[in-house]
């Protein structure tokens, strides 16, 4: 497996704020990039612009493997994972509700849902519904999304943040090994990884790039 | 790849059961379009007199009347929650494109508590005193009417997400679209009660929801991605 995924010269704008202007990246298999920078300047963004949930201002974000260019409806529907800052679980449903449904819609089989519970301990959470859930709780259960189904390409933001020491550790480990498997992580992080992870800082812009920015 | 040509109608099936039992049991479910809609109806002979004359006169058009008002309140819902709690991060990661999963969302808000209204709708036509042979013609009008409703207010609980209390905003965008299935049901009833044809209105009628049925999910998945952005 060579996946590879190209951030072509992009910017991205939110209302008329330009908050990045012209970056590259180039990330292959195997590969974690960590993205730091201030509050507001764009990882989210970043992240969202990557998992295909809009265009780039300007550029192109292309993915490729050993057998040519994806198209990008199948690299969203079929290779991506995105963990963000909300949980995506409805509040009046249990866990394992909310687990099955996303298994099944995403393909995924039952024997990845059995790992998935033990991989993470969450079995005591089965029952309960999502409403109940700690932070930490909720991130944990999201994270089984990634073992459920399973996909090269994971957008995580700042997926640490909640989480107790041990969980770190669990979910430290979960990462390293899709990495060793190949998988591709992109992550929103203020506190660093705890591995090695290539560190890609994002500043704001300066105002000439952002005058162009609104010419165009 | 024989997986993936299975994983779009099994996506579908485990939203559309997903929603459903989301349909039946948050905030109340069909129990609260049900009970304002019967209350709606126990207030007409309130206000019009209890003279069983006037009252089968008006009973079709006012059941439509109702039978509309009520289909509106739980379109707040319909996306808004799953908005909120940033589900739709995850469905627009898996094999189905928006239009579907508007589409699907409607229907098993259909199912949940436009269906129950529809079954309700020739009780109380009765009740009210149209005549009991009508009940046949008037369930397959309401359900028929209630597709329609479930559908273009979708278009508008897409239209205003993302603003706050949306409701009022959705009940003004949608109100004006429930006036033709309103007035092919209420005429299709008056035209069975007289003695009238009524293929003409229930072709109408049809015709309308099958109209909601094709262009609906196109205006939701363009409203829906724009939301989204």
């Amino acid at each position: 497996m060579s996946l590879s995924v190209t951030l072509d010269n992009i910017s991205l704008r939110k209302g008329y704020n330009l908050l990045i202007s012209n970056l590259n990246l180039e990330v292959g298999s195997g590969d974690a990039i960590s993205l730091t920078g201030q509050n507001g300047v764009g990882k989210t963004t970043l992240l969202r612009a990557i998992a295909g949930f809009f265009s780039p201002h300007a550029g192109k974000i292309s993915a490729s493997d050993a057998g040519g260019p994806i198209d990008p409806v199948r690299f969203r529907t079929e290779l991506i994972h995105y963990l963000g800052h909300q949980d995506a679980l409805s509040p009046t449903r249990t866990t394992e509700q909310e687990l099955r449904f996303q298994a099944q819609y995403l393909n995924a089989n039952e024997n990845n849902y059995q790992f998935a519970v033990q991989y993470l301990n969450l079995s005591p959470l089965l029952d309960l519904e999502t409403r109940l859930l700690s932070a930490g709780q909720k991130r944990r259960v999201s994270f089984a999304r990634l073992l459920i189904a399973q996909r090269p390409v994971w957008l995580l933001d700042e997926p640490m943040s909640p989480l107790d020491a041990d969980q770190r550790d669990v979910a430290a480990r979960l990462m390293q090994d899709h990495l060793s498997d190949g998988g591709i992580i992109i992550a929103a992080v203020h506190d660093p990884l705890p591995f090695e992870t290539r560190i890609v800082h994002l500043t704001r812009p300066d105002i000439s790039a952002q005058e162009v920015a609104l010419v165009d | 790849m024989s997986t993936k040509i299975n994983a779009g109608p099994h996506a579908a099936l485990s939203l559309l059961k997903r929603d459903l039992s989301l349909s039946l049991t948050r905030g109340g479910g069909p129990l609260l379009a049900v009970g304002f809609y019967l209350t709606l109806m126990a207030m007409i002979p309130l206000s019009l007199g209890s003279d069983s004359g006037t009252l089968s006169r008006v009973a079709p058009g006012l059941t439509w009347l109702c039978l509309a008002l009520a289909s509106l309140l739980s379109l707040e819902r319909l996306f808004e929650r799953d908005y909120e709690d940033g589900l739709f991060d995850i469905l627009r990661l898996g094999p189905l494109p928006m239009e579907v999963i508007a589409l699907l969302k409607c229907l098993a808000q259909w199912l949940g508590t436009g269906l129950m209204l529809a079954v309700l709708t020739p009780f109380v036509m009765i009740i009210l005193g149209a005549p009991v042979d009508a009940a046949f013609i008037s369930l397959i009008a309401a359900i028929l009417g209630s597709l329609s409703f479930a559908i273009i207010g979708g278009i508008g609980a897409s239209l205003s997400l993302g603003t706050r209390k949306g409701g009022v905003l959705i009940a003004l965008l949608v109100l004006p679209f429930y006036v033709p299935p309103v007035i092919f049901g209420a005429g299709l009833m008056q035209a069975y009660l007289t003695g009238a044809p009524v293929v003409q209105a229930l072709s109408l009628l049809t015709a309308y929801a099958l109209f909601a049925l094709a262009l609906g999910p196109i205006a939701m998945g363009a409203a829906l991605k724009s939301a989204l952005n």
